[in-house]
């Protein structure tokens, strides 16, 4: 049996007062990719801030383990550093706060973390440049600032390329494929395919079955007012797409019955 | 979030007149009297002594002071500090064979080197200034020279740095001046004094430094003639400890002034431009860091009197821990001026909900030709900025840090002397960081 990456038990969680989450389970094993859908406010982003340590919720119960450790009083910094890795779903920008140094700040914390020696700025292009291959991006978007002034799909672009910098042993990807083109969505899942081995584990938040045929999951769960509501194989990401979200209403409303 | 606040009306100028301020009396009789000053410059002295007789410390019910509580200088027990060394180590890597060392308001040649100076540029001390320049027609002739801190600076001062650009005077290397008060062992009141005179096509960089130990008041005059087609970059660096008083005024005509302002407890700096030529271009970045219980307050007057003159202000302020900034721009744009583009913003980042800010730009136009903008925005760190940066990594206080220096980067990239970018970064980081202890 393989390590268990992440294990998500009876998870509730509030935002100012407000239940947001109200018991999720999850599991998630070395290899595996799983995915997340679900309508638009069911928590998904909700679930994936707070594995990533957003101090804006509140746990009010259940358990996150990550690596066997439970991580819901590390800082989120800590959780970056120990390896887990949040594509946020709209990534900020932040201007004067230049790409590259950015990148080589995030990468040194790391390094510091794990008790490796800091890379210098001459070591850190050469670095960054390999993998700026991954998403084939212009290395001209390290000299401007942070994801100012990029496009939907540069600042996906740009995420992947932390993700390809960072190396994280739990990645999570919220919409991902929100706001790309086909071109776009095509580069953005092949990096994030080159990137992927058998000893992490992947958690892919998506609106849309299209994501799904470029990163194939294994495990499909959908996300209802707080709760994955049902799971299963890649085939219901594919039955919810024929047959839209309205079919799991039913679902529910037949799983809650008598 | 930014939150835009709306430009308040124009200020109403109180003139306080007062028999015999003690406050200035007392300071004017620490001055020494320098007997090797010609004797037209000992006049204009008596003649700035006699203004100073008829006026007081500005108060709080003065319009242009009543962000500023003075109470706590005109308690202190200044005195001229009786060494006029300090132990003071300085070095830029881009000037040190250009610059100039003023120690507690006196020249001091052993620390100075000037070697690198071309033919064209005399920068010195007034007493030493070669004959073919008459300082007389410029020394005390700008605006505004009958104000309070100017006429006590212009009576009581014993010693005027020079710089002195002949036409089409070119030097690459900026020129350093800096001004060292010791106040260590006693409280410290110096009062420097500079002339700047750009003539016609020259062109050079001015780098002008404040720095000390222990308390002192410092109260600096600068005043500059940029002449037709001439060029000036200058830069103004405060960076004293923090138990200093400082109180400023650069006036000029045409040029680019990038300021940086680090230290002092009270902290008074009043640019004033006045833009006489037409085409003119004036250019002001400010940056102002004030933490701990500082209060930094930059009064600025831009004044276009003739067509097509352009001037740009940014000012951006870090304010933490109760300090309090406070600024005031104002910008008139007289009938003359047509064609003018003026733009004019500060902005404030609060990093502490204890601090204070007070904003109040000013446009007063009476040309009906122009291009004016202004405004001034407040804002605080973004948790969700802050988030994003921990989220791959960075300690929170990294992520401050980073955060608090990209505010802060779009003036300091405006400072063309790349060691003293890197020396202010740091210590911006290290006011920081003492801050967040
Ligand atoms: N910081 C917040 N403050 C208030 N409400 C929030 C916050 N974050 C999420 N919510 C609410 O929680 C619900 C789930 O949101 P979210 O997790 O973004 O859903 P999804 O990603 O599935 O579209 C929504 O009703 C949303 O309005
Ligand atoms: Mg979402």
């Amino acid at each position: 049996m393989s390590e268990t990456i992440l294990s998500i038990r009876n998870l509730t969680a509030n935002v100012d007062g407000t239940p947001i989450l109200k018991g999720v389970n999850l599991e998630i094993k070395a290899g595996e990719v799983h995915a997340i859908m679900g309508r638009n406010g069911s928590g998904k982003s909700t679930l994936s801030k707070i594995i990533a340590g957003h101090p804006d919720y509140e746990v009010t119960g259940g358990e996150i383990i990550y690596q066997g450790e439970s991580i819901l009083d590390q800082e989120p910094n800590e959780r970056a550093n120990s390896g887990i890795f949040l594509a946020f779903q709209y990534p900020l920008a932040i201007p004067g706060v230049s790409n590259l140094d950015f990148m080589r700040v995030a990468y040194n914390a790391k390094q510091k973390y794990l008790g490796l020696e800091e890379i210098d700025t001459f070591d850190f292009e050469d670095l960054i440049e390999e993998k700026l291959e991954v998403v084939k991006m212009n290395p001209s978007f390290l000299a401007r600032s942070l994801n100012e002034g990029f496009s939907g799909g540069e600042k996906k672009r740009n995420e992947i390329l932390q993700m390809a910098l960072l190396d994280p042993t739990l990645t999570i990807l919220d919409e991902i494929d929100s706001g790309l083109d086909i071109d776009a969505l095509r580069i953005v899942s092949d990096g994030v395919n080159q990137l992927k081995t058998p000893d992490k584990g992947y958690l892919v938040i998506t609106h849309y079955q299209r994501l799904l045929d470029y990163i194939e999951p294994d495990v499909v769960h959908v996300m209802k007012d707080g709760e994955i509501i049902t799971s299963g194989g890649k085939e219901l990401a594919l039955e919810l797409e024929s047959r839209g979200y309205d079919f799991l209403d039913d679902k529910s409303t037949a799983g809650v019955g008598v | 979030m930014a939150v835009q606040i709306p430009f308040a009306t124009v200020s109403k100028v109180n003139k306080t007149v007062a028999v015999e301020d003690i406050f200035f009396t007392g300071l004017l009789e620490q001055c020494q009297i320098n007997e090797n000053e010609p004797e037209w410059l000992q006049n204009t002295r008596q003649q700035a002594k006699s203004w100073l007789s008829h006026l007081s410390v500005p108060s709080r019910k003065d319009e242009d002071w009543r962000f500023v509580d003075l109470s706590d200088l005109t308690a202190g027990k200044f005195v001229e500090p009786a060494s006029k060394e300090a132990s003071y180590e300085t070095s830029l890597q881009e000037t040190k064979n250009n610059r100039l060392v003023f120690v507690n308001g006196t020249y001091n040649a052993e620390l100075s080197n000037v070697t690198a100076l071309p033919k064209g540029i005399y920068a010195g001390n007034l007493t030493n200034l070669p004959q073919k320049h008459q300082a007389k027609t410029y020394f005390a002739q700008q605006h505004g020279m009958q104000d309070a801190f100017t006429s006590l600076n212009t009576a009581g001062g014993n010693d005027v740095a020079v710089i002195w650009a002949s036409k089409n005077a070119v030097i690459e290397t900026p020129i350093h001046l800096l001004f060292i008060t010791d106040g260590e062992k006693k409280a410290a009141f110096t009062q420097p004094r500079i002339l700047v005179v750009a003539e016609s096509n020259s062109n050079f960089s001015l780098l002008e430094e404040y720095t000390g130990l222990g308390e002192y008041f410092t109260n600096a005059v600068t005043e500059i003639y940029v002449k037709d087609n001439a060029r000036i970059n200058h830069t103004r660096l405060q960076e004293e400890s923090t138990v200093s008083y400082h109180i400023g005024k650069a006036r000029d005509s045409h040029y680019t002034i990038s300021e940086i302002n680090l230290g002092a407890k009270l902290f008074r700096h009043n640019p004033e431009i006045l833009q006489q030529g037409e085409q003119t271009v004036s250019n002001l970045n400010g940056l102002t860091v004030a933490m701990g219980k500082q209060t930094s307050d930059t009064h600025s007057i831009i004044a276009l009197t003739k067509q097509s003159g352009i001037t740009n202000q940014l000012h951006k302020c870090i304010v933490g821990d109760r300090a309090h900034t406070v600024f005031n721009g104002k910008v008139f744009v007289t009938k003359e001026a047509q064609m003018t583009d003026a733009t004019q913003l500060n902005r404030n980042l609060m990093i502490s909900p204890k601090a204070r800010v007070d904003t109040k730009p000013e446009l007063q136009i009476t040309a009906d030709n122009v291009k004016c903008a202004h405004g001034a925005t407040v804002s605080q760190l973004e948790a969700d900025e802050i988030f994003y940066l921990r989220s791959r990594g960075l300690s929170e206080n990294d992520a401050i840090q980073l955060l608090i220096d990209a505010f802060a980067t779009e003036i300091i990239d405006r400072v063309d002397i790349e060691s003293l970018r890197n020396r202010v970064k740091k210590t911006i980081e290290q006011k920081i960081k003492e801050a967040n202890g």
